[in-house]
């Protein structure tokens, strides 16, 4: 058994220790927010925060990261950055398919986290591991600069 | 596909002539509500009125409208609903959107005769006068529902934001309150459409309606779908195309904790867990030995050699117009290039996967569906049952690109033969990884073009022949009968075959090699996806040997084309086309190009901004795109997809390309085969022409012109001109 704080709940899981943290949360918990779509690390749509910072979940084995406090999009909205940040997604409409926006939503809230003026530049090299096939990435940028002014 | 569309408007016609309307029947609704929204939600409140297939209106006025096309990305939902709630004059905020079930006599694409599915940017342009109609029956009832009740002439009636009010006795009533009388009102056969100036929300700023759900990790797709016993299956596909499987050891895959069975399909050999991580364990401890004795053993070299060769002899005609063999015999200078397209994967976000379950003499499935009445029959013929035995949960899907409008139900079908494989004893998820899916073909086809132009003496553009060679979509498709004419499959060359410029002699022929077995699919723009490459680029390659500015030369060829014209013109004046460009640091090259295009009914014309940097590496700083898409339904939503439109073709130019060595694949994931990332993303800009045309699509329709006018503006910028995609940056170091 491992124990797993996810989104401020501690719960025993009953997995093999080399699970993929993405696949204890998908298959496991349930919590499907995060997704699988690349396995290696190269596009970000499995991004969560792990003690705040991202953390591409599909090569985060779960024997890793036990005990250390992970949120997933499921939660993001229970602080305030988050939240934020996810108005500034809704508002700019940011979305197309939206299968990668969890994981986008994610680095960029984790990037706001430590950086509240983010330059364009800034943003570049925090979400350039976040891949969106859709290329909503005028509006990400535009997100990012809508949420960083709401925080001031 | 605008051929398709153009076959199917007699058909449309017929259709729109008067309302379809559908029985209510439970259990299809019943599946409809377990579609796209919140997992595990049911249906909204009681349901007391629904006029037609398309619209039901709860006593808790909440008002479903029900949409018959994927959601993929492209803002259909919200743009359908748009539609709808605009003539029924609902209140925006208490609209919601709900995923037809799989039903061709109700839910058909009016483009694509008694079919259903998604494609070829045609949502908004079949499902403009249906969903008026249906919004305008809905409201007509509710309105003869308060004139019955108030015992006041309905002429009287106002409807506004889901309110039905008579001023004179200061009556009102909701859309709920008025559900269960309005449901009792005979349907209306004469019905009135609006003004387009009363419009409230078409052509306004209706927000996205799966924005929340999209944001907060609730939104459903395929691969978050679970099942009371469902099991995961993962599978060893070959390596080679055409290769099957000889015989395999499960002995290390059956020893993972959680697999629960290996079972042979046609497409190889399927793992099935308890849960995926478990079932790709499985599948990588399979060891499977390959027949590959009929396997496809080629190399895109060799291909494209082949191509090489083919495109030296003549093909079949598909476009003639003058006699442009004559032309080119009195031409004073002949322009020549050829193109090589190479084959391009979809590689949505959201890797192939279908959900299925079998039990009580029917087959449900669970799918980002976008090809609904190709895949109930290729289902029933499988299990023996028939198509209407089949239930189609439509989710939202993550991406498409074409990708899940298989034309050979192929990644459905291998869920299938899995159910089928255990004999139905478990629902199954069909999970591909990014490397099953990169790998299964279903590719942009790859192309090669040739093309030349011929000057006469006085430098006039007299003559185009265009000469492509590649592999047919469209052949055994379920579209093959009224997309091939003569052997010419028409988006193999479409966008070529009907260049708008006023050329006096012009020809397009084409070779279609049936002898690759690489499967193929339409890919974001089809055809277009290469043609407005080479078309658009040889032109200005053209207009450069004429000593002709690209624009002015274009609009000279455009007389009488206007809308093109009209995008054109707007693109270039938002750009400031003929003021000089910013200069850029030492060693770098800056240039500006232009590309204008038709696809799908809708024009675009885009202005690239670039820098090319000493190393030969480009850097598109800029787009700026113009549309004329008809009605511009949700403006915001048309900027999106052009947008995106944009970041997707520059996704190819720059990156895209799948390769086979002795017929393997040799890219497996985005390491191998990269999507654009936010740093490479220009900005972009959209104009919208004002219209008031019936809207026609805006899906695809920006893709095609990027790619040339980016590579126009690196000719600009560098004079070379480059005819082989992805570009090769080598070809630019200074």
């Amino acid at each position: 058994m491992i124990q797993l704080n996810v989104n401020g709940n501690l719960q025993q899981l009953d997995v093999a220790p080399d699970t993929p943290l993405l696949w204890a949360l998908r298959d496991t918990l349930h919590l499907t927010g995060t997704k699988y779509s690349c396995g290696e690390a190269l596009c970000g749509a499995c991004t969560v925060l792990v003690d705040g910072s991202p953390m591409r979940s599909c090569v985060v084995p779960v024997s890793a990261v036990a005990g250390r406090k992970i949120t997933t999009i499921e939660a993001v909205d229970k602080q305030r950055i988050g939240k934020v940040v996810q108005e500034a997604w809704r508002k700019l409409d940011v979305v197309q398919c939206g299968y990668c926006q969890s994981g986008q939503i994610m680095s960029a809230v984790a990037l706001l986290s430590q950086n509240r003026k983010p330059s364009d530049a800034d943003i570049d090299n925090a979400m350039s591991g976040n891949l969106c096939r859709c290329a909503t990435y005028v509006r990400i940028r535009a997100a990012i600069h809508e949420a960083a002014k709401a925080l001031v | 596909m605008n051929t398709l569309e153009n076959l199917s408007r007699r058909r449309f016609l017929q259709g729109s002539a008067g309302l379809t309307l559908g029985f209510f029947l439970p259990g299809l609704a019943d599946a409809a509500a377990a579609g796209p929204g919140k997992a595990g939600e049911g249906a909204i409140g009681p349901i007391h009125f629904e006029p037609n297939a398309f619209l039901r209106i709860g006593t808790d006025n909440t008002v479903t409208v029900i949409s018959k096309h994927l959601e993929m990305g492209q803002g259909t939902y919200t743009g359908l609903a748009t539609i709808l709630a605009d003539e029924l004059d609902a209140d925006w905020k208490t609209v919601r959107i709900e995923g037809a079930p799989a039903d061709a006599k109700r839910y058909n694409n009016l483009f694509w005769g008694p079919a259903q599915g998604t494609g070829g940017s045609t949502a908004m342009a079949n499902s403009w006068e249906q969903l008026r109609r249906a919004g305008a029956a809905g409201r007509a009832m509710l309105v003869g529902a308060a004139a019955q009740q108030w015992g006041v002439p309905a002429a009287e009636i106002t409807v506004r934001d889901g309110v039905v009010s008579h001023a004179k006795s200061k009556r009102r009533a909701t859309f709920g309150e008025l559900a269960e009388l309005a449901a009792k009102q005979p349907v209306p056969s004469d019905l009135k459409l609006k003004d387009p100036k009363d419009f409230r929300l078409i052509g306004k700023q209706a927000k996205r309606k799966d924005s929340v759900d999209k944001t907060n990790g609730q939104a459903r797709f395929t691969q978050d779908v679970q099942l009371p016993g469902m099991l995961v299956a993962v599978v060893a596909h070959p390596p080679r195309f055409g290769a099957t499987v000889k015989s395999f050891d499960a002995g290390r895959a059956k020893a993972v904790k959680g697999v629960v069975d290996v079972v042979q399909i046609p497409q190889g050999v399927a793992v099935l867990a308890t849960d995926t991580w478990s079932a790709k364990k499985g599948r990588d401890a399979l060891s499977v030995s390959w027949d590959e004795s009929h396997a496809f053993r080629l190399g895109s070299d060799e291909i494209l050699a082949r191509y090489k060769e083919l495109a030296k002899t003549p093909g079949l005609v598909a476009h003639q117009s003058g006699d442009a063999d004559q032309a080119f015999g009195k031409a004073a200078k002949v322009i020549r290039a050829s193109y090589d397209f190479p084959y391009l994967a979809h590689a949505a976000m959201e890797p192939m996967n279908c959900v299925i379950r079998l039990g009580d003499g029917r087959c449900e499935v669970w799918n980002g569906e976008q090809m609904q009445t190709g895949d109930q029959h290729a289902l029933a013929g499988l299990f023996g049952l028939k198509p209407e035995q089949v239930t189609i949960h439509m989710l939202y899907a993550g991406g498409s690109f074409g990708r899940r409008a298989s034309s050979q139900s192929d990644y459905v079908l291998e869920a299938a033969q899995i159910v089928k494989a255990i004999n139905g004893k478990a629902p199954v998820k069909l999970v591909w990884m990014r490397e099953d899916d990169m790998r299964a073909g279903y590719y942009r086809p790859l192309f090669h073009h040739a093309l030349e132009a011929a000057l006469d003496g006085d430098g006039n553009l007299t003559g185009w022949r265009h000469r492509l060679v590649g592999q047919s979509i469209m052949a055994g498709s379920p579209f093959a009968a009224g997309m091939i004419k003569d052997g010419v499959d028409l988006v193999s060359v479409e966008g070529a075959a009907n260049l708008p410029y006023a050329i006096p002699n012009l020809k397009v022929d084409l070779h279609t090699p049936n002898d690759i077995p690489v499967p193929v699919l339409w890919w974001r723009s089809v055809g277009s996806s290469h043609t407005a490459y080479s078309t658009e680029t040889f032109l200005d390659q053209v207009a450069a040997a004429m000593g002709k500015d690209p624009v002015a030369l274009r609009l000279e060829l455009l007389a009488q084309h206007p809308r093109h014209a009209g995008v054109l013109k707007l693109a270039a004046e938002k750009a400031g086309w003929g003021t000089p460009l910013k200069p850029g640091k030492p060693g770098e090259r800056r240039g500006r190009g232009v590309a204008v295009h038709e696809s799908f009914n809708t024009f675009v014309a885009e202005v690239a901004e670039v820098t090319v940097g000493k190393d030969g590496s480009v850097k598109v700083d800029r787009m700026v795109c113009a549309v004329d898409c008809g009605i511009a339904i949700n403006p915001d939503n048309v900027r999106a997809q052009v947008e995106g439109a944009v970041g997707f073709a520059l996704s190819a130019a720059l990156h895209g390309e799948i390769t086979l060595k002795e017929g393997r694949v040799e890219q497996g994931n985005f390491d191998g085969y990269p999507p654009l990332r936010i740093h490479e993303m220009p900005v972009v800009e959209v104009h919208i022409v004002p219209s008031s045309a019936a809207p026609t699509g805006i899906g695809e329709p920006g893709v095609p012109p990027a790619a040339p006018a980016v590579a126009n503006a690196i000719a600009a910028a560098t004079g070379k001109h480059l005819t082989r995609l992805p570009f090769n940056s080598a070809e630019l170091a200074a």
